[in-house]
């Protein structure tokens, strides 16, 4: 495909990604404010099917992966009222809530759940009404980051993101000193920084 | 509180991707709910994994579990923030919650050096990683090291000095794994560290060798 075309077809993913979220979030608010079923099972709809993508690509059995795609929806359903729409996406949000459930299947044993953690943790700092405006296009800023990174950055990110490997491993795979792997992260988000604070 | 020193955005990338070790994650946490800088890189690195989820082609949703999800939101309980935070204070609240509101101080402390004691905090058998407190008297030398592994430090309270700078309260050694270093602590007060490493740590020159098996760190 000719760079254009394919700079085109990226483009226009990434509205239609913008689009979704514009939607995911009306029914996330409708969902703490109004306990809305219809909104939920919308989203359901909406999310379920990638999310089980996403665990089928760490490793989970189809079944496994609706297990777990039944607990993290249920979870979007109970922490509805925390997801704060200026800190990001609400893909971001489920992804967060999804890697979290996972790690604590993991580590069943834990003290301390990382979910709660996590909760804990999350002050939302003061936000400016420019900010927030920025924010609502970063889903795009993303996605255009993730295009013009080496494709050698973006594929240690993919195996983070996606497929669930630590730096270690990573290395090991791709037959890299560790040092190199944990680079190659520091320039991919130098350079998605740089993409979400220059304006548009 | 004053942060000079941050956590490597390589290991705020693997702490929001869910791939870091659970002691490290515990350090990151850590320094995350003190850091307004990282917790905005740790926001931003999020996005990455929000993006990746968006690209993935969707796999159909049995009817069976559409339904059962649909009708179990009937009966889940809303989630609700913790009741009260632990006062701000001397430990990030990641740290107040597993140690359950006990003081540093008040601590059952283990005397493995003269001038260095360590308090180990439990992790899950999932874990390959160690996560402890060391205090160090005021004034001591850390013997000089190199880690054979990783190692996270968050400094909790007193200050060192190396040759990457003065760290204080709130500042974090997240070093490579060849980096040498010989902290030194400063001569008014103990310094106490919240540590994650990976293997035991090896201490380099031949004296500290000796004094390993000694301290057991
Ligand atoms: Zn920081």
């Amino acid at each position: 495909m000719p760079a254009l075309a394919s700079d085109m077809l990226n483009k226009e993913k990434s509205l239609d990604r913008q689009r979704e979220d514009q939607i995911a979030r009306r029914l996330i608010l409708n969902i703490a404010k109004n306990l809305d079923k219809q909104a939920f099972s919308t989203l359901f709809d909406l999310q379920a099917p990638r999310l089980k993508s996403f665990m089928m690509r760490r490793g989970a059995s189809p079944e496994q992966a609706e297990d777990l795609v039944q607990e993290a929806m249920i979870s979007v359903w109970t922490k509805a009222g925390l997801y704060n729409p200026d800190k990001g996406s609400v893909l971001t949000w489920v992804f967060t809530i999804a890697k979290n459930l996972r790690i604590d299947r993991i580590r069943k044993e834990a003290s301390m759940p990382l979910t709660e953690l996590i909760d804990y943790d999350a002050p939302s700092d003061e936000l400016g009404n420019d900010e927030m405006l920025m924010r609502r296009q970063e889903s795009q800023q993303v996605a255009r980051a993730l295009t013009e990174i080496p494709s050698e950055q973006k594929q240690v990110l993919m195996l983070s993101f996606v497929e669930d490997m630590p730096q270690m491993e990573i290395a090991r795979r791709l037959g890299l000193p560790l040092g190199t792997v944990k680079s190659r992260m520091r320039l991919a988000y130098i350079r998605l920084r740089k993409t979400l604070e220059s304006p548009n | 509180m004053n942060i000079d020193h941050h956590l490597d955005a390589a290991t705020i990338i693997a702490y929001t991707a869910g791939t870091l070790d659970e002691a490290f994650s515990f350090v990151a946490a850590s320094h995350l709910s003190w850091c307004p800088t990282c917790r905005e890189t740790a926001r931003q690195a999020a996005l990455i994994g929000g993006e990746f989820l968006g690209e993935l082609e969707g796999t159909k949703i049995s009817e069976g579990c559409r339904n059962q999800t649909l009708s179990m939101i009937d009966t889940a309980t809303l989630h609700r923030f913790p009741n009260s935070p632990p006062a701000r204070g001397e430990v990030p609240n990641p740290l107040a919650r597993l140690l359950g509101g006990v003081a540093l101080a008040d601590l059952k402390w283990k005397r493995k050096a003269p001038g260095l004691a360590l308090f180990d905090l439990p992790l899950s058998a999932a874990s390959h990683g160690r996560l402890f407190l060391m205090r160090i008297a005021p004034g001591k030398a850390m013997p000089e090291h190199g880690h054979g592994g990783e190692e996270i430090t968050l400094i909790l309270s007193g200050a060192y000095n190396d040759k990457f700078g003065r760290f204080a309260k709130g500042d974090v050694a997240d070093l490579d794994e060849d980096v040498e270093h010989q902290p030194i602590v400063e001569k008014d007060f103990a310094c106490v560290c919240l540590v994650a490493t990976e293997a035991p740590t090896r201490f380099k020159s031949w004296p500290a060798r000796l004094i390993q098996p000694l301290i057991g760190i």
